[in-house]
């Protein structure tokens, strides 16, 4: 898969979430979680392991879907003015066989879909869709979304500005100034 | 001007080693420190806002000499759920401008002229001259590197004397890192009743300990707590040095003792330091493991590099600091640091700066992003080869 490429510096990892209850790799996790581009040599010392342990251990959580993927988080405001993030507040009739799963899939299935969640509460599912522009989320709406027949309502948001994701501020934060040496 | 314009007790207070060389590294550009000893870590931002939410509030007085009643009752219950003793908030605990405050208080609230005062070596910079101002003989019982510079009672015994009054404890230690072993702990115990001293303990570090070591206070061991005055602080765990925010807890008659001369000289910790401390202790534990994550991970790294680069380090099991032993280089701890900054631009502490027994070591803090630790010991390996 093409996304498992390593990229360079505010990468960061997608896992599955039962990995952390099947998983008793939980320093990895969290160090790739942090900084999937760190360099297997720098890995192995922090973890008291050989580059090989490590090898092995991060193929065996790609080849088990526990890590999905290896991407970089980008500041969309430096990088791409144009294009916009709606988040979609989706009601649906569930399947008296298969719940939300069927539904939950075909709709994740559309290439402009970059996340889908289900929530608890006043809505079933949270849809977050990248386009290029207004326009051509509002016809993926009004085309795709809403016309599938589970489909009850969708409520659509879009996001103004990034503030932090990912565990990333995006402002860049300047390091405070510490004393060289102090006892 | 005469020198002797300065009373004699402080004109014979030696500089500080560490003083000489933060110096020469302050006047040189670029260099990556291994030589700070405080977290690289910004104080977590819940404490942060709690402390600005304070003073949007107007809470910018004075506190009680003791410090803010709610903090002392978040300490008492703090120090009770992680070292097992409790203090009774009303007359057992003061809070204090940093620990360093609180070890002064203490040594000036016991000490009688000419008392002695043990304590382990290679040590904080500080104990040596704050128990020469408060009128007592410091006398240094050195730790050995084969013991992982971990305190023997045996070593006590042979520095006791009918004179000694008290002995000062820093586990995990700054400048090794190293912690105390339960059994040996209680032998040292056992030495301080027999001989009838006042334990001072500074345990600054204490939440930063690693491989599943389970940090103790000699506080806790049975008969202790009454001869025991127990330090502690916000620097270190909660990365909170800049408040300066330390607390001692102990006998009543001792912390009434610390108190007198606490409210004469300082009358109160800072509110706004208090404030946060109050955060601190009552929601910092998420923000102390994360921070104790890191510094492990970059601990194995450093000691990793170094033992691969020729350089023996043993991995200390507490504080963040690793002591490698430098002597296969044939220089001495401050030639080595001098050299090391002349030629590559990095500084270590040589380990004379913490007492004559650090001879042949250095100190490297790993309180540094991993980025900079990795630039520093790559050139720590380059300059040994070379």
């Amino acid at each position: 898969m093409d996304g498992k490429r390593t990229l360079p510096l505010f990468s960061f990892f997608i896992i599955h979430p039962s990995s952390f209850i099947l998983f008793p790799m939980d320093s990895l996790i969290r160090i790739l979680r942090n900084n999937s581009a760190i360099p297997r040599a720098d890995l192995a010392r922090q973890l008291r392991l050989s580059e090989a342990e490590v090898s092995a251990k991060i193929t065996k959580l790609e080849a088990d879907g526990t890590i999905l993927g290896y991407q970089a988080v980008i500041n969309r405001e430096q990088w791409d003015t144009e294009s916009v993030t709606a988040v979609i507040e989706v009601r649906v009739t569930p399947e008296r066989e298969g719940g939300f799963d069927r539904i939950a899939n075909r709709i994740a299935g559309f290439e402009e879909v970059e996340s889908v969640y289900l929530m608890s509460g006043g809505y079933d599912l949270l849809v977050i869709v990248d386009g290029r522009s207004l326009r051509e989320v509002a016809s993926f709406v009004a085309d795709k979304l809403s016309t599938i027949e589970a489909v009850q309502s969708c409520a659509t948001r879009f996001r103004l500005k990034t503030y932090k994701e990912n565990g990333l501020l995006h402002a860049l934060e300047e390091a405070p100034e510490r004393l060289s040496v102090t006892p | 001007m005469s020198s002797s314009r300065i009373a004699a007790h402080v004109r014979d207070i030696p500089r500080s080693g560490i003083r000489d060389f933060f110096e020469i590294v302050q006047s040189m550009k670029d260099v990556i420190s291994l030589g700070i000893g405080e977290p690289d870590f910004v104080t977590p931002w819940h404490i942060r806002e709690a402390a600005v939410y304070s003073l949007e509030k107007g809470k910018t007085g004075y506190t009680s000499n003791l410090g803010l009643p709610r903090l002392r009752r978040s300490i008492s219950t703090y120090v009770e759920k992680h070292f097992s003793v409790e203090y009774n908030p009303h007359d057992e605990i003061i809070v204090t401008v940093g620990v360093s405050e609180a070890i002064d208080l203490a040594l000036r609230a016991l000490l009688n002229q000419g008392d002695e005062v043990l304590y382990h070596e290679p040590c904080y910079v500080s104990y040596s001259p704050t128990i020469s101002l408060a009128g007592g003989v410091p006398i240094a019982v050195p730790t050995r590197a084969e013991d992982h510079f971990t305190l023997r009672a045996a070593a006590l015994e042979k520095a006791v004397t009918p004179k000694t009054r008290v002995l000062m404890l820093n586990f995990p230690t700054n400048p090794t890192g190293a912690v105390m072993p339960l059994d040996e702990l209680e032998k040292i115990a056992a030495f301080a009743v027999k001989h009838d001293l006042i334990v001072l303990t500074d345990e600054i570090y204490s939440e930063l300990t690693y491989d599943e070591v389970k940090h103790h206070s000699i506080a806790a061991l049975p008969g202790m707590k009454d001869r025991t005055i127990f330090l502690h602080g916000f620097s270190k765990a909660f990365a909170m040095t800049g408040w300066r925010i330390g607390f001692a807890c102990g006998p009543a008659d001792i912390i009434e003792a610390m108190m007198k001369i606490h409210q004469y000289s300082i009358l109160c910790a800072p509110i706004m330091g208090q404030e946060a401390a109050i955060e601190a202790l009552e929601r910092g534990g998420r923000s102390v493991e994360r921070m104790r994550e890191e510094y492990r991970l970059r601990r194995n790294f450093i000691v990793s590099y170094l033992n691969d680069a020729g350089i023996p380090c043993h991995s200390p099991k507490g504080a963040f600091y690793v002591f490698p032993d430098i002597r296969g280089t044939g220089l001495t701890s401050k030639e080595f640091s001098f050299k090391l900054l002349e030629a590559k631009k990095v500084a270590v502490v040589p380990g004379t700066a913490f007492g004559p027994s650090g001879e042949g070591y250095v100190r490297c803090s790993y309180a540094t992003g991993m980025d900079q630790i990795k630039l520093a010991v790559e050139r720590i390996a380059d300059f040994v080869r070379s």
